[in-house]
């Protein structure tokens, strides 16, 4: 039987290198990719603690990660047309390189 | 831990792993789709079948897609002789680490370490999903209308190739 | 009389009994394995079959519909040319291109066979002949089906081939265009029905074939953007500017060969089959037959199935035979502004029409707002093209 702890450990485990790799990675559609991993593994959490839980009757958890699916889906999509803009403008998706404010 | 908690788990982590450190972006791009799968296996293994197929039907085929894409659009698959890695990449590998150990202590010291029984509650139906978008949860329903309807029109305003602009 | 019916009933329950009484051998540990097995392999060998039998009745229809025999060397009047085409496949080279990204390479087969065959579990052949009873069927399948975009991209990209690259990004494109009016004509039967379950949408539709949803305005809509949309899907004609062989010789594909090949063109036929399975699911009843009287009720259901199944593949085969083939650039003007409007009327009809208790009023209704849209959408939509009438020159 697999318990909550496992499943928070995993969580924690993908959440910790989406982020580690947000932070040090220097391709812009990389630093999105692991924040679909955070917001991801955030979910995980949700739907762990709904089964896990005192009464699973409310199945809050489940409407959350529904939620967070639709708007992961909205924020990529933005995301990506920023990106997608920035390369016409700049021939670079470096992050190290949008770095002026001028044109 | 069940074996198949520990096939999935570790997909899952070698497929964010993968999708972080290697060089080829294609690659990347195909070891998050990994990790999105294992993911959605693993919210079907605690029973949660819509959220599971949400996940696949969402994120597999529309957000993979759409990075695959922005990928081929701004050409920058490979990155042969240049680092991968930003110019203070040990920081933010460190910063990583650090958390992990710092959620995993709090996990393993916190009361749910011991072990809680799985509930075996029955999954809501699709109805009482559907239900409960309508009355409870309307106005979060309509508020996510609204940003999907605002970020797709932002995203096309965003993209779209000026055609009046300078030749 | 009576014993037709208990003769019907037991051929009906047939294909379960024999699973079950093959199953009654094994040990009790091997059980729900060698039970799952035997589901699954039933379904993957009819369909493996009829899958080669539709390459021939395919070749042989569209000679007949461009006045000229198809294939009739191999066996008697060409039925054999399956086994023909495939022991030709089975013995070709696989030719891997040296710069080829090896294991997407691989691996893009069998990423565009899997989730389809994945997709046939969910589907009700019978009248208790489903591999998966998901209270959440629908949303299972189309959730499948986007993993075959992912396999384009990876066969399209792993080929290092420019033109391959290119038709993937025109084939995701199209599947990705198409899959709104596809979802959105689905949501009508969806509304109509009440639930996601397959097998519960086709029990909403049992006792002939008035109760069929092909039969509501709405339903006709959606059936025929369904089917529209379930073409362009599986890059068939008149959709199929991805792969044809004339304009960018395979496509995405271009660069596989022997087994490979085999495997993308069984993904693709297994993809046109499931698709017209579901759209036989929810708009055409089903496993239902079409009279609930004798000496209709005979035929067990899942003859039912697979007669209104070749019905359909017939009507595709029809379609590739007939019609030309679309640019990519009206394709696209064909999905996003034509069919996504098409099907969010449709599923404003289908609300509309469920608070409308007279059938007759309902089809007037129904079919004033549907009819009406398309015409006036058809008319503005030709109209921005500005294709003024044909002139003809002559030479002198």
């Amino acid at each position: 039987m697999t318990e909550l702890h496992s499943y928070m450990l995993l969580a924690a485990a993908v959440f910790c290198v989406g982020l580690a790799g947000a932070l040090s990675r220097r391709s812009a559609i990389v630093v999105l990719i692991g924040i679909e991993l955070m917001l991801n593994a955030a979910n995980l959490n949700f739907i762990a603690f709904w089964r896990f839980g005192p009464n699973p009757e409310v199945f809050s958890g489940i409407m959350i990660v529904i939620f967070s699916i639709a708007i992961a889906a909205a924020e990529a999509a933005v995301g990506l047309a920023l990106i997608i803009s920035i390369h016409r403008h700049l021939r670079s998706t470096k992050v190290d390189d949008v770095n002026e404010l001028k044109g | 831990m069940d074996a198949g908690f520990a096939i999935i788990g570790f997909l899952t982590l070698a497929g964010a792993a993968g999708a972080m450190t290697l060089r080829n972006l294609v690659h990347c791009a195909l070891c998050l789709v990994l990790a999105f799968g294992g993911f959605a296996l693993l919210y079907l293994k605690l029973g949660a079948e819509f959220a599971g197929f949400a996940q696949l039907l969402v994120y597999v085929g529309a957000v993979a897609v759409l990075i695959v894409f922005a990928l081929l659009l701004t050409r920058n698959i490979e990155s042969t002789g240049e680092r991968i890695g930003a110019r203070d990449w040990p920081v933010g590998v460190a910063i990583g680490v650090i958390l992990f150990v710092l959620l995993g202590a709090a996990i393993v010291n916190s009361p749910f370490s011991h072990a809680l029984p799985e509930t075996r509650a029955n999954a809501p139906t699709v109805k009482e999903i559907g239900v409960s978008l309508m009355t409870d949860y309307v106005l979060p329903l309509e508020a996510v209308a609204l940003l999907l309807t605002a970020a797709m029109i932002g995203a096309v305003i965003i993209a779209v190739r000026e055609t009046d602009s300078r030749k | 009389m009576e014993e037709t019916g208990q003769f019907v009933d037991s051929l009906e329950s047939l294909p379960v009994a024999l699973k079950q009484w093959t199953v009654g051998f094994a040990p009790e540990a091997v059980r729900p394995l060698l039970d799952a097995t035997l589901t699954a392999l039933p379904i993957m060998a009819v369909f493996g079959l009829l899958f080669a039998l539709t390459t021939v009745i395919e070749r042989k229809g569209l000679g007949r519909i461009q006045n000229r025999r198809g294939p009739n060397r191999v066996g008697p009047a060409g039925f054999l040319q399956w086994a023909a085409d495939g022991l030709k496949i089975l013995a070709k080279e696989d030719i891997v291109p040296r710069s080829a990204d090896k294991v997407i390479h691989y691996l893009a087969p069998l990423a565009l066979v899997v989730p389809v065959y994945l997709a046939y579990s969910v589907i009700p052949f019978g009248k208790d002949l489903v591999a998966i009873q998901l209270d959440a069927g629908l949303l299972f399948f189309f959730a499948v089906g986007a993993g075959t975009e992912l396999a384009v991209f990876m066969a399209g990209w792993s080929s290092r081939n420019k033109y391959a690259l290119l038709g993937a990004m025109r084939a995701i494109a199209q599947m990705l265009s198409y899959e709104l009016p596809l979802l959105l004509s689905t949501v009508a039967v969806i509304m109509a029905a009440g639930t996601l379950s397959l097998p519960e949408i086709v029990r909403t539709q049992t006792g002939g074939f008035w109760n069929w949803y092909f039969l509501t305005p709405w339903g006709l809509a959606g059936g025929l953007i369904f089917l529209a949309a379930a073409a362009a899907e599986s890059n068939r004609s008149p959709f199929d500017i991805p792969e044809a062989e004339s304009e960018i010789i395979a496509g995405y594909f271009v660069e596989y060969s022997g087994f490979k090949f085999a495997l993308f063109f069984l993904g693709e036929y297994l993809g046109l089959f499931v698709m017209c399975s579901l759209g036989i699911t929810l708009f055409l009843g089903g496993w239902d037959s079409p009279l609930p009287f004798a000496p209709f009720t005979w035929l067990p259901s899942y003859l039912w199935f697979l007669l209104k199944l070749c019905g359909l593949i017939g009507l595709f085969i029809w379609m590739r035979g007939t019609l030309p083939r679309l640019r990519i650039d009206q394709l696209m003007n064909l999905a996003w502004k034509f069919m996504l409007p098409m099907a969010l009327l449709t599923v404003f009809t289908a609300g509309l029409c469920r608070f409308i208790a007279d059938p007759l009023l309902d089809w007037i209704v129904g079919l004033s707002i549907i009819a009406g849209s398309y015409m006036w959408l058809g008319r503005s939509l030709t109209r921005a093209q500005n294709i003024g009438p044909r002139t003809y020159r002559f030479a002198d």
